[in-house]
């Protein structure tokens, strides 16, 4: 019965492609006129968490549910643990789902739900029994068998939804926003549950969100899709730092874009300003740039004299956001476009950070991410 | 594996679904089987129509000869006009009559507004005929207030005024069930933000009631319009020698034998039933369209002098309801009016008994239960496949359609296309005719629209992923259609149970054509006795099929009281 076996038979598989438990090649999808997909091709390991993260209509759940067989790729092809799955109907691929809307069979019991995988496969009572109390104990709900799904809350539903998903022990896990339907705190905790089950189990999950602190704080790598396409894939810190395209840097964390011309040698010129970056070497002088700069990428307690990218700014706003704040800043020599810098509590007072205030600031000229600007952009 | 993997190549170019598994195969044929039903059944009786209009008695094609003749006939163009005049009469009363009563229910703080609304819609229980039979013992040439008729000037009930009261009787709840709806949606917010800016009553109706409940009246409209014209019943036996589409069809086919012009003159009953449904489907687009819009339910408040004569509108409305169905049944008991008003059982006797239609009302039970049987499995797993299942997407929206078009087809319309389909001798199905399957059939494809709608509502209800999920959990989808969605959405599956039952206890227009010496219905007996002037054992029929219908629908409210109760605990639980 076991659908895999003459696929791991067939040859001995190179170790890096073991590696892999999942390869989609070349997959592309189009809605009559609308390509949805453009030709993706993604690997995900064996074990690791992978998230696709994306504003809305990126993509990223048509990519989930073409993995899935729950839609139809136009072209493409999708290989897991070395079977191509391309073609399988659904019940033939080897994977467990979990819906944002958590879909637990209302008319059944927790534990009716948690078995509903398991009885179809005629095991015997006891060993569904004991599967189903092992499953319900490892989510944290040991004594909710005999309760029904609309006696729990949503945070528990959606365990008991991802205890069925993992009681036929898939080699692939699919969570399609699991945490959106969710209210602020329980999103919080049942983030750190999955992961912490995910590696317990060492099963390869792949997790679609929006939410980039929810992909920063569970993934092992991050995948950033944008109308169809892959902008980046990487670990969280890679995403975060160093990312690859203007769409990554703007839409994971927050950021101030500097229109800039370079003038050679990592230098550019911002309004009046000259700017030195580490990142932005083989930008040819006098090529028109934008300067990427996160509110967190400043030194202010060492600003010493002379220092490079030493500014001075003055304090037009604070927006207060519990344990730090978002401050406004106003830059003589950038014409008045303002910076947005973040201090910490105790740096606004240890700075004196208040509105009117003038601070100097030493922008870290190795986290200024420089992208240079498209002859689109310039048309407009 | 290995051979599917050249093939992959070899079809890069052309547009590829996925494989089928065992399941999808078998949901496909379902879904195929309901799709050749509705086809067999609705779509090609209507073809037959089509086809007979243009052909002579042998089967030659002549054109538009039965056109011509049935145009140049001033008699039959009468009945085009009587028809017309007459529902648009019916409209005119019935609807603004369901407006009023309407708003009592849902903007004034009257009593006993439950009642008042279960007395409002007993007519949906009687066959049209019941309310023609009541009308002429109150006005016929013996009634009880036929001195009334005079002071207003009317010889007599027969004719026009006959039928324009005996269909607002029968039309009033289907206005006022669509009318409820419109104006149970209204925004409250809205009328607080008028009370807030000091508006009279008045002027809210006009500016927020109104206008609100503009689609609501138009659909109501639209329904007792095509009501009205598609009846067969009431002109039948109150219409005397007044002419009306409906009865022309019938003398055409059963009387003359004359199928060309009675397929001339079905085509015709379809234009406004065709126009109203088109009309009624953009209207509740835009009804759904403010349903989905966020909105506060509106709250009356009490308003002593204005809920005094909402109360009076009731109970004299809710009186004139019951005296219709009240006649009937007093009939039944009496010997013969006006003569004999000894009370006695001769007329149930002699209708379930002694009588040459005795068998009617038996056969009537019996189709009733097959109808709810094998109409609400057909109706159920024909939506549920439409809306759950993957694949053949060129054929599940043809299903929805299909189950749409079923509404835009009169009874009478429907009837006379499976005589001309079912009954030609070079049709395989041919054995199918004059037996009690093709009333069965008939009734549950006549009936489809509303019984699929109910469906599809509770389907839609449930979360979209379970067939997904359990495809993960390789549990076959009819698994879960019998484990989940079904005792989920049993509460509609009786629902649509109940209403074909119903239903087809009161039918007449549909089945008139269909029924054989074996096989004659309650309310075809009927019209029969009618017929004979034996007017005491037709209320005596017509009284036992509301009886039946009132005890169906409190079985059905008991059932899904103790038999929900059992095995939907879990809806109980919510909220804890």
């Amino acid at each position: 019965m076991d659908m895999r076996l003459p696929a791991e038979l067939a040859a001995p598989l190179p170790q890096s492609d073991a590696q892999i438990a999942l390869a989609i090649e070349g997959v592309h999808k189009r809605f009559d006129q609308f390509q949805v997909l453009k030709h993706i091709d993604l690997q995900v390991r064996q074990g690791e968490m992978l998230c696709l993260l994306g504003p809305s209509g990126c993509g990223k759940t048509t990519l989930l549910r073409i993995i899935a067989g729950l839609e139809t790729q136009t072209g493409g092809r999708i290989v897991q643990n070395g079977r191509d799955i391309s073609w399988l109907p659904p019940v033939k691929r080897d994977y467990g789902i979990v819906f944002q809307s958590y879909a637990l069979f209302p008319n059944l019991t927790i534990a009716d739900n948690v078995a509903y995988g398991l009885v179809n496969r005629k095991k015997p009572r006891a060993e569904v029994q004991a599967r189903v109390e092992e499953l319900l104990k490892l989510v944290g709900l040991p004594t909710s068998g005999a309760k029904y799904p609309s006696q729990l809350s949503g945070g528990q539903q959606q365990r008991v939804a991802l205890a069925r998903a993992l009681a036929t022990a898939p080699r692939l896990l699919l969570l399609d926003e699991p945490l959106s339907a969710l209210d602020a705190l329980e999103r919080i905790r049942l983030r750190g549950e999955i992961r912490r089950l995910q590696q317990q189990l060492g099963v390869t999950t792949i997790m679609v969100t929006h939410d980039q602190e929810e992909a920063l704080s569970m993934a092992d790598r991050i995948v950033v899709m944008n109308q169809g396409v892959i902008e980046q894939v990487g670990s969280p810190h890679e995403i975060y730092e160093r990312p690859a395209t203007p769409f990554v840097a703007d839409f994971v964390g927050k950021v101030n874009v500097l229109p800039a011309i370079a003038l050679g040698r990592g230098r550019f010129r911002a309004g009046r300003l000259e700017l030195q970056c580490g990142d932005g070497g083989d930008h040819a002088p006098g090529q028109a740039v934008r300067l990427y700069l996160r509110p967190e990428d400043r030194a202010t307690e060492v600003a010493p004299e002379g220092a490079a990218n030493r500014i001075w700014g003055e304090v037009r706003k604070v927006e207060f956001l519990g344990a730090s704040c978002l401050a406004e800043m106003c830059i003589e020599e950038l014409d008045g476009q303002p910076l947005q810098i973040s201090f910490s509590l105790n740096q606004l007072h240890d700075l004196g950070v208040r509105v009117g205030a003038r601070i100097p600031l030493v922008l870290r000229s190795e986290r200024i991410r420089v992208f240079p600007v498209t002859s689109q952009e310039v048309a407009r | 594996m290995k051979a599917a993997t050249p093939m992959l190549h070899a079809r890069a170019a052309a547009p590829r679904s996925l494989g089928l598994s065992r399941e999808d195969v078998i949901a496909r044929v379902v879904l195929l089987a309901v799709v050749l039903f509705l086809v067999l059944f609705l779509l090609a009786p209507m073809a037959s129509i089509l086809m007979r209009a243009v052909q002579d008695n042998d089967g030659h094609f002549i054109g538009f000869t039965h056109f011509a003749d049935y145009l140049s006939s001033p008699a039959l163009l009468g009945a085009v006009w009587n028809s017309v005049w007459v529902a648009a009469t019916v409209v005119l009363i019935s609807v603004p009559l369901a407006f009023t009563f309407a708003y009592a229910l849902t903007r004034s703080c009257a009593p006993l507004k439950g009642t008042f609304r279960l007395i409002a819609l007993i007519p949906l229980l009687a066959p049209s005929l019941l309310s023609a039979i009541a009308f002429i013992q109150w006005f016929g040439n013996q009634g009880v207030l036929k001195p009334l008729l005079q002071v207003i000037g009317l010889e007599t009930i027969y004719g026009a005024p006959g039928i324009i009261l005996s269909e607002v009787y029968n039309t009033f709840p289907h206005a006022l069930m669509i009318l409820l709806t419109a104006l149970s949606l209204a925004d409250g917010r809205l009328f607080e933000a008028a009370d807030s800016l000091g508006t009279t009553r008045w002027r809210k109706f006009f500016t927020i009631t109104l206008p609100s409940c503009k689609y609501g009246l138009i659909s109501a409209a639209t329904v007792v319009f095509t009501y009205v014209i598609s009846d067969f019943g009431a002109p039948k036996v109150i219409g005397g020698n007044f002419n009306v589409l409906s009865v022309d069809v019938f003398k055409q086919v059963v009387g003359q034998q004359n199928f060309g012009r009675g397929a001339v003159v079905g085509l015709l009953l379809l234009i406004p039933s065709i126009a109203s449904f088109l009309i009624d489907s953009r209207v509740r687009r835009k009804l759904r369209a403010q349903l989905s819009a966020r909105s506060v339910p509106h709250v009356p408040k009490p308003s002593r002098g204005f809920d005094v004569l909402m109360t009076a509108y009731c109970v004299l409305i809710c009186g004139l309801l019951l005296a219709v169905v009240g006649m009937a049944v007093w009939t039944s008991f009496i010997t013969l009016w006006p003569y004999n008003l000894a009370l006695t059982l001769r007329h149930y006797e002699f209708a379930l008994i002694d009588g040459d239609l005795a068998s009617a009302y038996g056969n009537s039970l019996k189709m009733g239960f097959c109808v709810a049987l094998f109409g609400s499995i057909a109706v159920f797993v024909g939506a549920y496949l439409t809306e759950k299942s993957r694949g053949l997407d060129l054929v599940r929206p043809l299903v929805h359609l299909l189950a749409m078009l079923s509404m835009a087809v009169p009874g009478l319309v429907l009837g006379l296309g499976y005589i001309m389909f079912f009954n030609h001798p070079n049709n395989p199905l041919n054995f199918l005719y004059s037996s009690m399957s093709i009333l069965v059939l008939s009734v549950i494809v006549h009936y489809y629209t509303s019984s699929h709608l109910t469906a599809v509502t509770a389907l839609k209800q449930i979360d979209n992923e379970f067939e997904a999920v359990s495809a993960s959990l390789k549990v076959p989808f009819y698994k879960t259609f019998f484990r989940v969605t079904l005792p989920v959405c049993l509460p509609a599956v009786l629902d649509i149970a109940r209403y074909y039952f119903v239903v087809s206890m009161a039918t007449l227009s549909g089945v008139v054509f269909l029924y054989s010496p074996d096989t004659v219905l309650a309310s075809v007996a009927i019209m029969n006795l009618d017929g004979a002037g034996e007017i005491g054992p037709a209320a005596a029929l017509a009284s036992l099929i509301v009886l039946t219908s009132v005890l169906v629908c409190l079985l059905y409210s008991l059932a899904t009281r103790v038999l929900l109760g059992k095995t939907q605990a879990w809806r109980n639980l919510a909220g804890h």
